[in-house]
């Protein structure tokens, strides 16, 4: 559990738009780790380049500087923020997609694609085109995809983001209950502060652009949760406001 | 029936299946909608409301091209031109899919290609049909060729903007379940380009028909454009018209066809 998973420093990101020859800082100096097993959350408010850790993290773009390192056997799957589900495949077809890639048999990939429709409750919705799906199914079927392939660290960026409360809360539930039968390393993206709590072992909270990691803080609910439970508990609404005044600090509103 | 439609009364299942009969109703009469024309038509030649000369009345063009069909001569026509629209359309359809395919993925391929395309693109493929036929002789070759031309520009640009506007977070699903070069190829580019795909197909088919009428025109011994340019030359209008008609309704049939095909492969698109 104390072996180190994921280990970021120094990492900083800027883009450059040519027409107004301008440059801003993305993210700047982040320094954090995850331990293997780990779930953290990073929470932030939007544009502070929370999203842009997370890909450069996935490969999906370059780092300025600093260092990452991934201690895993195979690259980090991701769950996407908005509808990433492949419109013109079948639920199943998109549950199967990087096995299919990856040339698994047919009868394999049927095999591993039915267990993890099974872990999602997408079961009944196997053979339906995603249009049919409403919001909350499409981001179940881009959980079951990235964990189809089985790989260690799973990245998920604001994959709830777009969901109302109720149907949230359900997946968050579902989430802590897939994450705590396959033991992976998670490192989930949100901007809500109450679903940061509700996931975690870990918080850290990013400043806003450019972001930096300014807080570091322990979850200290034991597993399994009960997301609606622990609402009960004064210790979540201590943490809350806790989070709630680091980002009232540092906003950038507060001393325009 | 399930236990949630069980509740509802009679008149409110009509209510509730009402818009989508009404769609079934709509799309059946889109297929006749032509026929209305036809009809007006009709009745103005038989009023002499236009020259009967120049207009016969469709009844009229309907005897001539009944002896047609009755003596196969027409069927020899259709033959010949769908044989040179279909050659010369699959000729040009599957290069200007991949190239489409290919200058919409790669940037540097579009830096360097697209202003070759671009250039060659509004020469008018009627202008070069001397030039075609000079080369390629008076032969079907020459026709497949020139419908190739056409069909291949309308597929290429259709194809390119459809990749270019493939969602960026389908290229990043890829990339993230591993895919490979060929894979994003194929198995995201091209799905996601479907729809304009299908809409470059339509457009492609409208004008293959152009094409070959003038080109039978011009260089041909066989084909429904050359029967058009025979009764010309003899003033046999009425034969005209049938040629007219039946050459519109390929096009027509083709696009129909196309369509058909885009609901099977496309279930995805809104249509």
């Amino acid at each position: 559990m104390s072996e180190t998973a994921i280990e970021v420093r120094n990492l900083t990101k800027a883009f450059y738009d040519a027409d107004s020859d301008r440059t801003t800082v993305a993210a700047y100096e982040v320094e954090f780790e995850v331990k293997r097993g780990e779930f953290v959350c990073i929470v932030g408010p939007s544009g502070c380049g929370k999203t842009t850790v997370l890909r450069i993290l996935a490969g999906l773009e370059s780092k300025l500087g600093g260092s990452i390192d991934m201690r895993s056997e195979n690259p980090p799957a991701m769950v996407f923020q908005e509808a990433s589900v492949l419109p013109w495949l079948t639920v199943r077809e998109n549950v199967g997609f990087p096995l299919s890639l990856k040339g698994v048999s047919a009868e394999k990939r049927r095999m591993r694609v039915d267990e993890l429709l099974e872990l999602t409750g997408l079961t009944d919705f196997a053979d339906a085109l995603p249009h049919r799906l409403s919001g909350g199914m499409k981001q179940r079927v881009s959980v079951a995809r990235a964990l189809v392939d089985d790989r260690e660290i799973l990245l998920m960026d604001e994959p709830f983001g777009a969901l109302d409360e109720q149907t949230r809360l359900v997946l968050q539930q579902e989430l802590l209950r897939i994450w705590e039968t396959t033991g992976k390393t998670v490192v989930f993206i949100t901007h809500s502060v109450d679903e940061a709590l509700t996931l975690a072992d870990r918080v850290l909270v990013m400043s806003p652009r450019p972001g930096t990691i300014i807080a570091d803080l322990t979850v200290p609910f034991d597993r399994p949760r009960d997301v609606v439970e622990m609402r009960r508990d004064k210790r979540f609404w201590d943490l809350t406001y806790e989070v709630w005044r680091l980002l009232a600090s540092t906003s950038p509103e507060r001393h325009a | 029936m399930s236990l949630i439609t069980a509740k509802l009364t009679e008149e409110q299942i009509r209510q509730l299946k009402a818009p989508a009969q009404r769609e079934r109703l709509f799309r059946t009469i889109s297929y006749f909608s032509p026929i209305l024309l036809l009809l007006l038509w009709e009745i103005a030649s038989q009023l002499n409301v236009i020259d009967r000369r120049f207009f016969p009345p469709p009844s009229a063009i309907a005897g001539t091209a009944w002896q047609m069909i009755a003596s196969f001569e027409i069927f020899d026509h259709i033959g010949a031109t769908l044989r040179r629209v279909s050659v010369g359309y699959v000729m040009g359809a599957v290069p200007g899919i991949l190239l489409g395919l290919i200058l919409g993925l790669s940037q540097p391929a579009r830096r360097v290609l697209g202003p070759i395309f671009a250039a060659l693109y509004p020469v008018p493929k009627i202008a070069i049909l001397p030039l075609i036929l000079l080369i390629f002789g008076v032969g079907d070759a020459s026709k497949f060729v020139v419908i190739a031309i056409g069909v291949f520009f309308l597929l290429l640009y259709n194809t390119m903007g459809g990749v270019m506007q493939t969602p960026q977070i389908y290229l990043d699903v890829a990339k993230n379940a591993g895919a490979t070069r060929f894979q994003t190829f194929f198995r995201i580019a091209l799905p996601s380009a479907l729809p304009n795909i299908f809409t470059g197909l339509r457009l492609a088919a409208g004008s293959s028909y152009i094409i070959i009428a003038a080109a039978e025109f011009l260089g041909a011994r066989s084909g429904v454009g050359f029967f058009i340019w025979a009764s010309w030359q003899t003033f046999a209008v009425s034969r005209m018209f049938v040629g007219i008609v039946v050459i519109s309704a390929l096009g027509y049939l083709t696009i129909l066809a196309l369509e058909a095909l885009e609901r099977r492969f496309v279930p995805w698109a809104k249509h």
